[in-house]
């Protein structure tokens, strides 16, 4: 089957000012099936947004190359617009997202208009309104935002991603910014679209409790690069990085037994640590482990290779390479 | 003697054209050395609960009810005691510690500040001095007290404002939010800190969050908050795991635990939206969006009721067998 969206070799840069590049996205391969959710995890400054932003073509990569629905994203006018009705961002902060002095209604006319698709407006909106569980739509079209709770703010906000009938959701911290008790609903709204409407998304995500909840698939992220990637369930409950294992093991009733709290930070993107880029913070190395199975060396000196976008693994060298092939 | 002890806390607002019942008769305490968890959503009023305990509400704020700390009551304290308090025998952490740091000084200034103010026998060289013992103690180099705040990180930042809040010995730490806006590894970090400084130090801990699962690893009681009330109090665990009110237990089902089958692909929250503090519905202000109300909950008022060894629950049906 052809990936609904797949990046290959992702690498984005930005100027530092006075320390050279920043190597935000350090090659990333990623590829999403027609109504899979992919969650997309790690610390801030790992890339993940950075990685969401060209799968969207809001960023041109500096190397690498970018193919929706079977097309490669040539960032020519015509192709990017056919990218940006077919990717829609969902934000994180609905409040900031939605113009104060703009109804319901215009707010998630917008994005049609711009895109000048015809047919009956009034039905395109509260069509998407309805899909994003506000209903009836009706009572909510001449509503400004300051009325509305945080949680339907957010609806708004996906009502505004749905009304472009798009086929990819990349939705930055969906959640992040909403009440606990309303983030379930949500997330279930999510999930609902998938099931409904065939939608496949890229849930970008530092709280590994929203993959748990959602995803299919989860990319954990570290300084750049994807450092493991499989199902889901298995990396949640099985995880094979020490970094993922690190990550898992501070959530509360971890599945993975005692807390592994790692010192320090990640690194600066401007001075990405050779070798294996987590080798500075690796407790796998710290305690011995590596130097049992005489990788040591390695995890210092020798960086790994760009994992595959199919085959579920960990890049780390004590875990053995990953299996070839994706269950199918 | 408790070391806090806050009876029937009111806070209203006072808004352009109408009287904002933010905290509506709180009542609460904490043994020294003990901590205590508050828990709630966006506008529960728990954050007003922590100002209003070192009377920093904004003068719009009308407070009611008593507020005492060792005894003495907050409300009608000096301005002079009151700056004796503060720092001294109550600190506070708060969020954004961005923002509460000056980012024109360097930073081992800022933490002898206090220490200076609180007792102006201090030589500026000794305080210097606390102030990098205090660094080391919250694990950040001693020369780190030259840097500024720009210079560190988010997570170190927050180390600062434990340094800080540490700085004048207090028998008392309020935490904001305090480990909000960092990432999971950081805030590890820092709640681990927490724990340990407190533990060492015999020092009380209030610790106000939106997160059970922070609450839930760092204090020994619970309190959770809805509509500015407290409806529900006891011990932690018990109070996450098997909640006596309804919307505890749609709390606690909204933080899914990772590799618990119950919660995999199926997220939970509670329906609706937390009432505004302008139009609280009659009787439990919980009820519209409640699954086991009944026709009883609709009237008067539900009072926090023993409904266990150490547990208080405001709710008509906490004693029964309920989903």
């Amino acid at each position: 089957m052809t990936p609904i969206l797949d990046a290959r070799d992702i690498r984005v840069s930005y100027a530092s000012r006075g320390r050279g590049r920043a190597v935000a996205v350090d090659g990333v391969n990623l590829s999403l099936d027609e109504g899979e959710i992919l969650a997309l995890a790690g610390e801030s400054g790992c890339g993940k947004t950075t990685l969401a932003k060209a799968l969207l073509g809001l960023v041109v990569p500096d190397s690498g190359r970018v193919t929706y629905a079977g097309a490669p994203v040539t960032y020519r006018a015509r192709d990017l617009r056919r990218l940006r009705r077919g990717v829609q961002l969902v934000m994180q902060d609905p409040t900031g997202a939605l113009n104060p002095r703009h109804t319901v209604f215009d707010a998630v006319a917008e994005g049609p208009r711009i895109h000048r698709l015809g047919g009956d407006e009034t039905e395109r909106v509260t069509q998407a309104l309805s899909h994003a569980g506000l209903r009836p739509p009706a009572d909510f079209l001449a509503r400004y935002p300051h009325e509305l709770s945080g949680g339907q703010r957010q609806r708004v906000v996906i009502a505004g991603a749905l009304a472009l009938r798009p086929r990819v959701i990349v939705a930055d911290e969906p959640v992040a910014s909403l009440d606990a008790s309303v983030r379930g609903e949500i997330l279930a709204l999510l999930l609902r679209l998938r099931d409904e409407l065939g939608l496949s998304a890229v849930i970008v995500t530092h709280d590994l409790g929203v993959a748990w909840n959602i995803a299919d698939r989860l990319a954990v992220m570290y300084a750049g690069r994807i450092v493991e990637h499989g199902p889901a369930a298995d990396i949640l409950t099985q995880p094979r990085h020490p970094y993922t294992r690190a990550l898992v093991s501070v959530l509360p009733d971890s599945p993975v037994g005692a807390p592994i709290v790692l010192s320090g930070e990640t690194p600066d993107a401007t001075d990405i640590p050779a070798g294996c880029r987590f080798h500075p913070r690796c407790p796998a190395l710290a305690d011995g482990t590596a130097r049992q199975s005489h990788v040591d060396g390695d995890c210092r000196a020798r960086d790994l290779p760009i994992m595959d976008a199919r085959s579920p693994g960990a890049a780390c060298h004590l875990v053995a390479p990953p299996a070839l092939g994706w269950p199918a | 003697m408790s070391l806090v002890d806050i009876r029937d806390l009111t806070v209203t607002y006072d808004a352009r054209r109408a009287a904002v019942p933010a905290v509506r008769g709180v009542t609460l305490s904490v043994q020294a050395g003990a901590s205590l968890g508050i828990a709630g959503e966006s506008g529960c009023g728990k954050s007003s609960v922590a100002l209003a305990m070192l009377r920093l509400l904004p003068a719009t704020a009308a407070v009611g009810g008593h507020i005492l700390l060792d005894g003495d009551d907050i409300a009608t304290m000096s301005f002079g005691k009151l700056r004796a308090v503060r720092w001294s025998r109550a600190s506070i952490v708060f969020q954004g510690a961005m923002h509460a740091l000056n980012p024109v000084r360097a930073i081992g200034g800022q933490i002898a500040e206090p220490i200076r103010v609180h007792d102006p026998a201090t030589t500026r060289a000794d305080a210097l001095t606390r102030a990098r013992e205090l660094l080391r103690q919250v694990g950040l180099p001693a020369w780190r007290a030259d840097s500024y705040p720009h210079e560190l990180s988010g997570g170190q930042r927050q180390r600062v404002m434990v340094a800080m809040a540490l700085a004048c010995r207090p028998r008392l730490i309020i935490a904001d939010e305090a480990t909000t806006a960092l990432d999971v590894m950081i805030q590890a970090q820092v709640l681990d800190l927490v724990s340990d400084v407190i533990a060492r130090q015999g020092i009380a801990l209030i610790m106000i969050s939106h997160d059970l699962s922070i609450l839930a690893s760092t204090c020994d009681e619970l309190a959770v908050m809805y509509a500015g009330r407290v409806v529900e109090h006891g011990p932690t665990a018990k109070v996450v795991a098997h909640g006596a009110h309804p919307y505890t237990r749609g709390l606690a089902r909204a933080f899914p635990t990772v590799g618990d089958p119950a919660s995999r692909g199926r997220p939970r929250g509670v329906p609706g939206d937390a009432p505004s503090p302008l139009r609280l519905p009659d009787g439990c202000a919980f009820r519209p969006r409640c699954p086991i109300a009944i026709d009883d909950c609709a009237h008067g008022d539900i009072p926090l009721q023993a409904v266990a060894e150490g547990r208080r629950a405001a709710c008509l049906r906490a004693g029964e067998e309920t989903p």
